[in-house]
């Protein structure tokens, strides 16, 4: 194994161990944890494969294999910032909803207490 | 009284640092019409909610700002909860008449329409926009009438009244901002019958408006957006 080999390996083992010990102290849920961790793996695999890594670039047409490395790297990061912009919106719903029900409960709530009008 | 009940009304405003024009709005509303006046504050920080409050307004408090379309989300949400019939939404800026409001309401209660808005191009008008507002609402009229049929001079107003029906759908689907050209789209699914009639509209009295020259790129973006993606979709 060379060099570039064994670093691109460690950084991978690192992300995949980080995300998992994040998970662990519940800091990053599940569900937000599965795309970073099969990234990581997929990673990992082409990384310490290096035959199926070229197998790969091969069959996408790719002549220089490392260059096949960034594009995998490239579709998860894509796919977990969209990920990423689904749950914004998701959140922006849920809390526009909240506000707009705390103020519906504050108004029967004042309306509760208030002196009866004039 | 007659047979049906006499429909419950409720005139609604979106209001954001109004607190120097919104009182004035909100007793002559009460002077001239017996309706229920409804303030929703959207996070305001200074005091439009103690004011209209004051003036004799139910005023609901947004904790945070939800943008124009949320706010008046909100006051849609009321009215259906609270089992309103019609609710007419004017600004809270001074810029509509309120002598106008009985015309807006007029066709929803002769049952000739389940939403009606006010234009400002209708009839005699004294309202001139710069080039690029008239260009913007030149493009939202073809694009309204291309995706859903309406023949619509205003697209943009805020001027507008709605029945039952349209409470009930819009509380749940209403869009965040800049939802007047999108609301098309929602009448148009639930095959509501949109009708505009005249209405004035004055300069500000107060305030800005809550459209920019950057505002107004991103508006004409997003509401192609929207018509485009709405031929993809149903409504849950």
């Amino acid at each position: 194994m060379n060099r570039v080999t064994i670093i691109a390996a460690l950084a991978a083992m690192a992300l995949v161990g980080y995300i998992l010990e994040m998970v662990r102290r519940r800091k990053l849920r599940e569900e937000y944890s599965i795309l970073w961790l099969s990234g990581g793996l997929v990673m990992l695999v082409l990384v310490l494969r290096r035959d199926w890594l070229e197998i790969a670039s091969q069959a996408v047409g790719i002549f220089y294999p490392p260059s096949f490395l960034f594009l995998v790297a490239i579709f998860f990061i894509l796919l977990i910032l969209i990920h990423f912009s689904i749950t914004v919106s998701r959140l922006y719903q849920m809390n526009k909803r909240i506000a707009q029900e705390i103020a519906l409960l504050k108004n029967r709530a004042a309306s509760n207490h208030a002196p009866t009008p004039e | 009284m007659s047979a049906p009940a006499s429909p419950r009304i409720l005139v609604c405003m979106p209001a954001w640092h109004e607190e120097r024009s919104i009182a004035a709005i909100v007793l002559a509303l009460r002077d001239k019409l017996p309706y229920d006046i409804l303030v929703v504050n959207d996070g305001s920080l200074d005091d439009t909610s103690g004011t209209a409050r004051r003036a004799g307004a139910i005023v609901l408090d947004l904790p945070c700002n939800l943008g124009i379309g949320g706010a008046v989300q909100t006051a849609f949400l009321y009215a259906r909860e609270e089992g309103y019939d019609i609710v007419v939404r004017i600004d809270a800026d001074g810029q509509h008449e309120i002598a106008d409001i009985p015309a807006v309401l007029a066709p929803i209660l002769e049952g000739r329409a389940d939403a009606v808005i006010g234009s400002r191009f209708l009839g005699e008008t004294e309202y001139r926009g710069t080039f690029m507002r008239r260009f913007g609402i030149r493009y939202f009229c073809t694009l309204v009438r291309t995706f859903t049929g309406y023949r619509v001079t205003d697209p943009t107003s805020g001027f507008f009244a709605i029945n039952r029906k349209l409470i009930e759908f819009y509380s749940q689907h209403y869009p965040s901002d800049y939802p007047e050209v999108d609301a098309y789209i929602l009448m148009h699914h639930l095959k509501a019958r949109a009708t505009e009639v005249p209405a004035r509209m004055y300069a500000r009295a107060e305030g800005k408006s809550s459209i920019t020259s950057l505002g107004a790129v991103y508006y004409m973006v997003k509401v192609t957006l929207s018509f485009i993606i709405n031929c993809l979709r149903r409504f849950g």
